[in-house]
């Protein structure tokens, strides 16, 4: 796929342009995991492991995403109720019209890419800014989710092969014992197949481009409307796996959940090193930002710290990185 | 010199967090996992959650969701809260369903489960310590009867026809009324959500077909104040009863003003309370009842200041 006369390039951008931050977000990740370990016996536990690694599976596979988008300087804050309406779609097909598992779910994912694609549509053709157009997307995603499914959850239970998707765990078949549940095993291919588009494919390619500078790449006779559009297009797809996973982990689709956690997304992007003026980014970084705040939360929540002061830190942190970023910045 | 500083900052803040953690890992430890956290309501029931700990001598966490949509946040509590070993677990399920893997795993593990409010639709809880809703509305019922003298029209609002709390509030109102006052004519039941504006509407729209109507009664908080605004838009203050459900301030004014003419308030506090009591009593081995009534009160202009009403009403 990818093009020879640019692979120097692309490596060097690779090597360099995020490591420091990455290395940042990583020893910060193993310092939060070794401050865990030695203040609670009850961190560093497989047990724990498993609950730290679920509860980041969701908002991970956002965050990948929303790190595409970002990186063409664009936001996409429609993500979570997208999520959401993914997983309402997959009740529709399942369990109202009791159709194939499979079935539902593939028609959730290209659900998810189908908003995706109006959303690019409106950023890249109608010229609407992305916040608007996303949070009008948005609020969108919110209501069609209530109507669709009568403001009730939509459960699973004909179904009990769909929970499976999320909770079953295919590690614990072939070595007893180590059950990592599927959402987590999702998280991690979702992110590998990305970190391969936006590295190793034109898309990928176009993507840091538009970011860095879209008249440049316009004069130079890309279609930056297209592309900008196929953007959107595979962050819906992605929200579509979100919406599937999070709709087995709780064996129904819940449509007034979504709000809130596109800005955990954003978050775990940012800590990872994306940054918000676009033309930056890596999915490993973003998959280590996200582990970052769920580590931080699940911690201090093992170490019994009461909730207020939890948000408090995951604030903090937030800022911290942000304000690493600005540094490395200045340095470079 | 910026690093030297963030280096003693850490060391500090590890200091005291593993304090915290030591003095945590000693006592019985017993996490009460509530479906909201910032509302008025959950924070006065962790007001009753965390006196059960200093009276019993145990250690609690308080936590819930932001708001009441976040299962998978509530799940994650859950599980955290697993990995520290506790010896019981409080808990108001979002969705019950969705949280019956992990809670059979508590089981599994032998850790009692204490349902508190709407509890858990299931048969793992050891108790429910939760308001008896049915006999609440019921007495909503009975002064509703007297205060219009035993007949005429009554409007109800509820906020939904499926949760717990809906369900029983609605059955608990009109069986009363069935039952007692034949003479009664009910208007609705009527669901607007919970939400102010969708029960203005609607309270609105039944006085508009039905003028002689004497009396509403909103199934929770939100129901009510939308009664009252449409009987204050209506012009209709004073000549409509108004009973109400919980507290809040626009509540709470409107009693002591006169617009409504009273309401049930559970006892969140009580909840609390009583869930970690049963948590500690399931812990010991001891008995404790399949569900355990947290108590309600009525309160009108009256009774509003008395120190014991006072204490279960929140702003």
């Amino acid at each position: 796929m990818g093009d020879m006369a640019h692979a120097p390039q692309q490596r060097r951008r690779f090597l360099n342009s995020n490591a420091t931050q990455r290395l940042l977000a990583f020893a910060s990740l193993i310092g939060l995991i070794v401050f865990y370990s030695l203040a609670s016996p009850n961190f560093f536990k497989f047990e724990n492991m498993v609950a730290i690694l679920i509860a980041t599976a969701v908002t991970g596979i956002l965050a990948v995403a929303v790190t595409f988008i970002i990186i063409t300087a664009g936001i996409d804050l429609s993500i979570g109720t997208l999520m959401t309406f993914c997983a309402v779609i997959a009740g529709v097909f399942i369990t109202m019209w009791h159709g194939p598992v499979i079935v539902g779910v593939l028609a959730a994912i290209l659900m998810g890419g189908l908003v995706g694609l109006i959303s690019g549509t409106f950023v890249s053709r109608l010229k609407i800014p992305p916040f608007i157009a996303t949070l009008g997307m948005m609020y969108v995603a919110k209501g069609l989710s209530l109507i669709i499914s009568g403001l009730k959850p939509v459960y699973f239970n004909d179904t009990p092969s769909f929970a499976l998707i999320a909770m079953g765990s295919v590690t614990g078949a072939i070595i007893p014992g180590f059950n990592i549940p599927n959402a987590v095993i999702i998280f991690f291919a979702v992110a590998l197949l990305s970190a391969f588009l936006l590295n190793r494919t034109i898309l990928g390619r176009y993507t840091f481009a538009m970011g860095s500078n879209e008249e440049a790449v316009r004069l130079s006779g890309v279609n930056v409307d297209r592309w900008k559009t196929i953007v959107y297009m595979v962050g819906g797809l992605i929200c579509g796996v979100a919406g599937v996973v999070i709709a087995a982990r709780l064996n129904s689709a819940q449509p007034s959940l979504g709000q809130g956690y596109e800005l955990d997304a954003i978050a775990a992007a940012v800590i990872g090193g994306t940054s918000l003026s676009g033309g930056e980014g890596t999915i490993l970084g973003t998959v280590i930002g996200a582990f970052v705040m769920s580590v931080l939360v699940n911690g201090l929540r093992i170490l019994s710290v009461p909730q207020e002061w939890q948000t408090v830190m995951t604030g903090v942190i937030v800022i911290f990185a942000v304000y690493a970023d600005i540094l490395r910045r200045k340095r470079a | 010199m910026r690093r030297k500083r963030l280096v003693t900052i850490l060391i500090v803040v590890t200091a005291v967090l593993m304090l915290g953690g030591f003095a945590a890992a000693q006592a019985i430890y017993i996490p009460v996992i509530s479906k909201g956290f910032q509302h008025q309501f959950w924070q006065a029931v962790r007001l009753g959650a965390e006196k059960a700990a200093r009276d019993y001598k145990v250690v609690i966490t308080f936590e819930g969701p932001e708001n009441e949509s976040m299962v998978d946040k509530q799940l994650d509590m859950l599980q955290t809260d697993l990995a520290k070993n506790p010896s019981a677990i409080c808990f108001a399920a979002l969705d019950s369903k969705a949280a019956i893997p992990l809670l059979q795993e508590a089981k599994k593990r032998k850790i009692p489960i204490i349902g508190f409010d709407s509890g858990v639709d299931s048969d793992i809880p050891v108790t429910t310590a939760a308001t008896d809703n049915v006999a609440a509305a019921a007495l909503a019922a009975d002064k509703m009867a007297q205060l219009i003298g035993g007949s005429g029209k009554v409007g109800v609002i509820i906020h939904d026809q499926t949760s717990r709390t809906g369900i029983d509030r609605g059955t608990g109102f009109l069986g009363q009324m069935k039952k007692k006052y034949p003479n009664i004519q009910i208007i609705g039941p009527q669901y607007g959500g919970g939400d102010q504006l969708k029960s203005t509407d609607l309270a609105k729209a039944m006085i508009q077909a039905n003028p002689d109507i004497k009396g509403f009664f909103g199934g929770n908080e939100g129901s009510i104040i939308g009664v009252l605004n449409a009987v204050k838009e209506l012009n209709l203050v004073g000549k409509v009863v108004v009973i109400g459900y919980d507290s809040g301030k626009q509540q709470l004014d409107a009693i002591r003003s006169g617009a409504e003419a009273g309401a049930i308030t559970q006892d969140p506090i009580g909840i609390g309370y009583k869930a970690v009591e049963a948590a500690v009593k399931a812990i010991r081995g001891q008995p404790v009842p399949k569900n355990i009534d947290t108590g309600f009160h009525w309160f009108d202009k009256t009774n509003i200041d008395d120190p014991a009403i006072a204490a279960v009403l929140y702003n």
